[in-house]
């Protein structure tokens, strides 16, 4: 895992040799067990999800498990619909990822590239619209998908997502399509190339960087929804998605723990597998988003 | 990979441009000679249609709408159709501004968020400054670690805190030795709960962005600050702090923002507010009284409330930017 970019060795090197002092070995050890209770919660879901029914329910939580089995993943994916509610969230989740990132990409070389009038109007708008609390428009959204008719069906998990992810994205991407340098779009275009061709064969590969980066938010707000679907999809059950499957396992009197911690781990994963594929985009990414 | 040649190119081109401060822009539009293509001045809202037709239809006009039903008594007689709806000018504010219940979760939503602000920005910057300061392997610990919390979706993370905290069966009260005290029972316990939880999620954000930002220090100051004899506090107060300022802007604000809002833990982990409503905060009181007792209008009017809130806080943001001398 290379979180330290190469390119920045010799100065990690010298911030060493500027910590290195009695303190390190307690900060080391300190720095572990940080870790170790920062993973706790994960590694205590993982073990639930695999202890045979009866040891959750045990009044002495024994932090490993001497019989592990897969009863409770079973009874997560053979009870429930559950890999159809999968399906639908990596449907959903892949649309909205995409989708808005080709939105946000367009509308921040816009933005960046282009000096228009209300360019400035429409940055604070954007920032504005950062702030509107998504919980709160529930209930006029739901009135348009009822008179549109997208009640029901994945569109009207799809469309609120991407609108909800755009001014963000927006706003980190700026930075992204500002640092590449216009002597570059010059020469670009004194070569003889057309505007589609700059603008995608160009400049879109210098600012996948800081489209990864945004990425990350989208998909995490979009697979962790659980509110459109709870108010959007509300007579159609073949269209919800995972976080409501989970809900079914959460009955307030009497939680199924192991089902609940089972249905956690399926959800969890895709989202750590997207995390490590990213991971040194997005440490570099969030970096430059926020000097620029 | 391309990519990665692509982040390196990006990486030194933006060093040098980000420290020669505010480039100097041509003066009108079209901010430089290139020989542009013709129809220069449409292509920019060509490029923006797309964001304006969904931002447009699916954020201003459920605002307008928000607006709207907040000033009509809407509730699940005119949602079906079986009652025509009626004109109440301010009526649901003044109902609203009425109800101590209100006040009551406004003052608990304030003191909540701001105290997830102030953990999450003070574990994460702790936490950063402890990265720069241990080697590799137990650096690439913590933040795999992070990087875990970070990506837990907020539904999972909220039932397995609720679980390690559970009276009967969590590790955590048997570590503690409290026997079968339930969390969730008082109103500040239960706060607290939701609170660590929320702390855990976002703390991986801050911490990343901010390691980025004390990465890009040059090491010449710190190793100065150090044989000046100033304490690793010190250092943080005089050097980084001042130094990481816009970092610390920004991950402040998505904070407020985040924290102000929050909705999925509260609702999973006090079963969507706690015991009569203890552990209420505006989103979700918006919500109980929109779709649990079909008060469209009043929730509406808590939305709006919400909303102007948030308004004022991005107000102080632009101030900082432009004190900053920031170009838009």
């Amino acid at each position: 895992m290379s979180l330290v970019s190469r390119d920045r060795e010799p100065r990690v090197n010298s911030v060493r040799r500027f910590v290195r002092r009695p303190g390190r070995t307690a900060a080391e050890a300190a720095a572990l067990l940080i870790a170790a209770v920062v993973a706790f919660p994960l590694y205590w879901m993982v073990l639930s999800a695999f202890r045979p029914a009866g040891e959750i329910e045990s009044a002495e939580p024994r932090p490993w498990t001497l019989a592990p089995t897969l009863d409770s993943f079973r009874r997560v994916f053979g009870q429930q619909d559950f890999g159809r509610y999968f399906l639908n969230s990596v449907v959903v989740a892949v649309a909205v990822v995409v989708a808005s990132a080709l939105i946000a990409f367009l509308a921040a070389t816009a933005v960046t590239r282009f000096r228009f009038r209300m360019r400035t109007t429409l940055l604070i708008m954007f920032l504005v619209a950062q702030m509107v609390p998504v919980e709160a428009l529930t209930i006029p959204l739901f009135s348009v998908m009822r008179d549109f008719g997208q009640l029901n069906i994945l569109w009207s998990l799809i469309l609120p997502q991407i609108a909800f992810s755009l001014p963000f994205a927006i706003w980190m991407l700026r930075g992204f399509v500002k640092a590449v340098p216009e002597a570059l779009e010059e020469a670009a275009y004194i070569d003889g190339a057309s505007r589609a061709r700059f603008l995608w064969q160009i400049l879109f590969p210098l600012v996948l960087p800081g489209l990864v980066a945004t990425r990350v938010f989208s998909f995490i707000s979009t697979w962790n929804d659980f509110l459109f679907a709870k108010s959007f999809i509300i007579s159609d059950i073949s269209q919800s998605t995972l976080p409501m499957a989970l809900l079914v396992f959460c009955k307030p009197d009497d939680p199924d723990w192991g089902g609940v911690m089972a249905a956690s781990t399926v959800m969890t994963v895709p989202v750590l597998v997207f995390f490590v594929l990213v991971q040194r985009r997005l440490v570099s990414g969030l970096g430059g988003a926020v000097k620029d | 990979m391309t990519g990665s040649v692509s982040q390196e190119v990006l990486e030194r081109r933006r060093v040098p441009a980000g420290r020669s401060g505010p480039r100097p822009r041509g003066g009108g539009r079209g901010s430089a000679a290139a020989p542009r293509p013709s129809g220069s001045s449409r292509t920019p809202w060509l490029y923006l249609a797309p964001a304006l037709v969904v931002l447009g239809g699916l954020l201003a006009c459920p605002i307008y709408q928000l607006g709207l039903i907040s000033l009509f008594h809407y509730t699940q007689a005119q949602v079906s159709g079986g009652e025509p709806t009626t004109f109440e000018g301010f009526g649901n504010y003044a109902e609203l501004f009425g109800d101590e219940q209100f006040w009551q979760v406004l003052l608990a939503t304030l003191v909540f968020a701001a105290a997830c602000v102030a953990g999450t920005l003070a574990v994460g910057c702790a936490l950063a400054v402890l990265l720069t300061r241990v080697r590799a392997v137990p650096r690439l610990a913590l933040t795999l670690a992070a990087l875990g919390a970070w990506a837990t979706p907020a539904v999972t993370g909220s039932t397995v805190w609720l679980l390690l905290f559970d009276a009967d069966f969590g590790p955590v009260n048997r570590m503690l030795g409290l026997g079968d005290h339930s969390w969730t029972y008082g109103r500040y316990s239960a706060f607290f709960l939701v609170l660590l939880e929320v702390v855990w999620c976002s703390f991986p954000f801050v911490m990343v962005t901010v390691y980025a930002g004390i990465r890009a220090v040059p090491a010449e100051v710190l190793e100065a600050a150090a044989l000046d004899g100033a304490s690793q506090w010190r250092i943080w107060r005089s050097v980084l702090a001042p130094m990481l300022r816009p970092i610390l802007v920004v991950v402040t604000i998505q904070s407020v923002i985040w924290d102000f809002k929050v909705f999925t833990q509260i609702y999973v982990m006090t079963g969507g507010g706690g015991i009569a409503g203890q552990n209420l905060v505006l989103n979700v009181y918006a919500y109980q009284r929109a779709f649990a007792s079909s008060q469209y209008s009043l929730g509406a009017a808590i939305g709006v409330v919400m909303l102007l809130i948030l308004l004022a806080v991005t107000l102080v943001y632009l101030r900082l930017l432009r004190r900053q001398g920031e170009e838009l």
